[in-house]
């Protein structure tokens, strides 16, 4: 069912990452994401890989439940991962048939990518399932906010962004409900050839346009009826408020951050 | 065509730890040609109940049997089971898609693989049958009322001919005239062609003038089931799981518990104003 499609959906728990301040969550996704790219060996996966988990079993979110969202994303793993096995030159032949051959240098190579996938994946995901999308988006605005000085819209665009991931999951129920009541009227979204299924999806793309936009429409209508005019002179219920965890939050990440150039340097 | 639910268990997303029963050990027989009025308070189970008919779900546990086949047997055409059982969805308004009305009608059958005469011949038959008039046929579907939208989507499942048709919350959102002329429009094709008819709804004053038994869901389970009468003596026990029985009926239990002699089962205001009328008489 498309209702399966957790990536990405905030997850309800009372942990200490889900009450860390936005900004620093912000912080340390960005320097997790960054810091995969800073070696080229096995090696540094390990402090990345603990770092991750401790982040995850702290967050309280079922590992189950964030495998399931890698789900979403099997597709892209894999496609990877075939590219670089036949795809990868190198000078240590294993295996070869007719045209095809695979490389030690190959394997190695797809085995890195596919770790570095799933844990920028996991990583950048784990934020979404503890962060909501109000704090997230509040978070950004405060950490960008130095841009409005270039006049740049930075209110507008957080607040664009956090409609947007407020409205996934509501449309995704919204397409199930849609799809359930075509294929009550007999539509089939299985059967045929490529054509005939990319027709078939007609009845459940057009109610839901239809539908966003009507949606869209509402809310444009009650923002306004509420006086919403930008974020100039506008306040918060829940002013955000650097706490002491956020400072120790930052300086792990930074001692994260120290020994993964470390590793990234020394080793290879 | 019946359909009997032998021990039917539905849990969302079962195996994860957002697990959600929302059918329980469900037992029930439903005839042919009975008209059925399904009734729980929200959240209880009925919509997840009625997609089990026509195999939009799959039960976790238990089996649902349709003219004595399992539906989830191996080879059962779910298609011409569809096409069968008819469900009209909550605001069936939002599924309509097409250019114009008679199209958006002819979606049902033609998914039946029917020639274009029949199509054609079944899509207008429908179209009136709900009092959908020429004029409107080939009118887009956005542009009409609310009513009429949901009219138009009610005849794209009509227009498959089915011989169950469900019909999930057909008055939702919808002023107290359009309410009844609904209801009306479904009590007539109930009459005129003898088919099965579930209707599901929030309200016993909707389902109580117009079907022939009763079944009251609470919690994801059956906890009441019979004709209207039987069901509505028990009151308080309505009460208690958040559902009102009609006025008439509430005011006949209390005036028979105030002690005064009246059957405590009138369903419509005549009904009642009869039995009142009688005590009267007999009183002085
Ligand atoms: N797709 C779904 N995924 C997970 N849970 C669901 C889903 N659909 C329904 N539920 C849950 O199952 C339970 C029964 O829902 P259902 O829609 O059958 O109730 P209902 O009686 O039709 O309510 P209403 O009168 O509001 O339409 C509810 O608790 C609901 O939250
Ligand atoms: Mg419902």
């Amino acid at each position: 069912m498309i209702r399966d499609i957790t990536i990405g959906q905030y997850y309800p728990e009372n942990s200490i990452i889900h009450r860390l301040d936005p900004r620093v969550k912000l912080a340390g996704t960005l320097v997790f994401l960054v810091s995969l790219f800073l070696f080229k060996s096995f090696w540094g996966y390990i402090p990345a890989v603990i770092f991750l988990f401790t982040c995850i079993h702290l967050s309280k979110v079922p590992f189950k439940h964030i495998v399931k969202g890698l789900k979403a994303v099997v597709v892209l793993l894999s496609f990877t991962l075939l590219a670089n096995i036949f795809f990868t030159k190198g000078t240590d032949l294993v295996f070869s048939w007719k045209f095809i051959k695979i490389y030690r240098e190959g394997l190695e190579m797809a085995g890195f990518m596919a770790i570095r996938l799933t844990l920028l994946i996991t990583g950048s995901s784990l934020m979404t399932y503890t962060t909501t999308p109000t704090k997230l988006t509040d978070g950004l605005e405060r950490a960008f906010a130095p841009l409005k000085l270039f006049k740049a819209p930075v209110h507008e665009v957080a607040t664009m962004m956090s409609i947007a991931l407020r409205f996934i999951p509501v449309l995704l129920e919204e397409t199930d409900k849609i799809m359930k009541a075509q294929q009550a009227r007999g539509a089939d979204f299985e059967e045929g050839g490529l054509i005939k299924r990319a027709k078939a999806m007609i009845p459940i793309l057009i109610p839901l346009f239809i539908s966003a936009f009507r949606r869209a429409g509402d809310l444009a209508m009650a923002m306004e009826v509420r006086c919403y005019h930008g974020g100039e002179g506008r306040t918060k219920m829940k002013p955000l408020k650097y706490k002491l965890r956020d400072l120790i939050a930052y300086l792990i990440l930074a001692a994260y951050l120290a020994v993964v150039i470390f590793i990234g340097k020394k080793l290879h | 065509m019946s359909i009997i639910f032998d021990h039917v268990t539905h849990k969302y997303e079962a195996g994860t730890t957002m697990e959600k029963p929302a059918l329980k050990d469900i037992n029930l027989v439903i005839n042919d040609g009975e008209f059925i009025g399904l009734i729980g308070h929200t959240g209880s189970g009925k919509s997840t109940l009625i997609q089990h008919m026509n195999g939009l779900l799959k039960p976790t546990e238990g089996t649902v049997y349709v003219d004595g086949e399992d539906i989830c047997g191996k080879g059962y055409s779910l298609k011409s089971l569809r096409s069968r059982v008819g469900l009209v969805f909550q605001y069936p308004e939002h599924q309509l898609f097409e250019s114009s009305v008679l199209l958006d009608v002819e979606f049902g059958p033609k998914n039946m693989g029917l020639t274009q005469l029949e199509i054609q011949y079944r899509a207008f038959e429908a179209l009136k049958s709900v009092g959908i008039g020429d004029d409107l046929i080939d009118a887009s579907p956005f542009e009409l009322s609310g009513g009429q939208k949901r009219r138009v989507a009610i005849a794209g499942v009509l227009a498959m001919k089915p011989k169950v048709l469900i019909l999930d919350e057909p008055t939702a959102g919808l002023d107290p005239a359009g309410r009844d002329e609904i209801l009306g429009l479904i009590r007539r094709i109930h009459e005129e062609s003898g088919i099965t008819v579930i209707l599901v709804s929030h309200s016993m004053e909707d389902v109580a003038n117009y079907v022939d038994r009763i079944i009251v869901m609470n919690d994801a389970k059956v906890v009441l089931e019979g004709p209207p009468k039987t069901v509505f003596a028990n009151c308080d026990a309505l009460e208690s799981i958040g559902l009102s029985v009609p006025q008439v009926t509430r005011i006949s239990a209390d005036l028979k518990n105030l002690g005064l002699p009246v059957r405590p089962d009138s369903i419509t205001i005549e009904e009642a104003a009869d039995e009142l009328a009688a005590l009267y008489k007999r009183l002085h």
